[in-house]
């Protein structure tokens, strides 16, 4: 339990770190969702940075297990009707919503934004109702 | 590219790199990538799993003092100005919006962060979660612009 939770925490302090950086440096916001749509719905000139950061991101998943001896456990057991559901309210919602779990909890809420705030209430309250829904009353 | 500082566009794209894989390790070493961790995480009625709030917390620990001392400076270090969302209003397509994703989070336990780092496992599934990620983001470009 320990151990996870100090995985947890460093594992945090790692995306937060990343988050700042790219704000002090680039002056963006680390907001994935945002990254992604512009890398294939609006094709501006700053398409580059997009790509870098998101090979970025791949590379992380590839090395952070060998550099830190962790195993890469990935479990996606909802059926494919559901995942395909699960991903179009994903993409919609990200775009309609101005962001998702990075943009809005990790670096909007630095920024006591009240959009952000409330954004992130909203998420995890459906999130939560839907998992328990789901999981409790199927 | 008109935001970019003259002559710093490498470091610009070299800064994009770095960030994107200190996040991505962030997300894999903290086991946010696992899709059935979030949802232990979001089943609060089950075997809850209270790793996303650690995370959240140790994220929060860097950006917040992190934003604040960035948001006094004049500018960033490659570019001319800080490039901010210019809403501020809290109206119906915020909450809608919000509403909506959390559904589709709760649905499968991805959001797009961990969704885009965890390809590196060439999941089929994933593949087809990430193809509708984009097929929603298209949708609401087609509705809504």
């Amino acid at each position: 339990m320990l151990e996870s939770i100090i995985w947890s925490l460093f594992g945090g302090i790692l995306i937060g770190l990343a988050a700042t950086l790219l704000f002090l440096l680039n002056g963006r916001i680390a907001g994935i969702s945002g990254i992604l749509s512009g890398v294939f719905l609006s094709a501006k000139g700053d398409m580059f940075w997009r790509v870098a950061f998101i090979i970025g991101l791949l590379a992380g998943g590839l090395l952070a297990p060998l550099v830190f001896q962790r195993e890469f456990v990935f479990e996606l057991k909802a059926p494919l009707p559901i995942i395909l559901l699960g991903g179009v309210l994903v993409g919609f919602g990200t775009r309609m919503g101005s962001g998702c779990t990075s943009g809005h909890s990790v670096c909007g809420i630095a920024r006591f934004s009240w959009r952000s705030i409330v954004a992130t209430l909203t998420f995890m309250l459906t999130a939560f109702l839907t998992v328990a829904i789901s999981r409790h009353l199927f | 590219m008109a935001n970019i500082k003259e002559n710093r566009l490498s470091a610009y794209a070299v800064s994009a790199f770095a960030t994107g894989l200190l996040f991505g390790t962030g997300l894999t070493v903290s086991e946010m990538v696992n899709p059935e961790k979030i949802l232990s995480f979001l089943d609060v009625l089950g075997a809850w799993d209270p790793a996303l709030i650690f995370v959240m917390l140790g994220a929060l620990m860097m950006t917040i003092p992190g934003f604040q001392w960035v948001q006094r400076k004049g500018q960033p270090f490659f570019a001319l100005r800080f490039m901010l969302p210019n809403k501020t209003v809290i109206d119906k397509k915020l909450l809608n919006g919000a509403a909506l994703f959390g559904i589709g989070w709760g649905l499968v336990g991805l959001c797009p962060g961990p969704a885009l780092t965890a390809l590196v496992t060439l999941n089929t599934d994933l593949i087809f979660f990430v193809l509708a990620v984009l097929a929603g983001m298209r949708l609401h470009k087609v509705f809504f612009d």
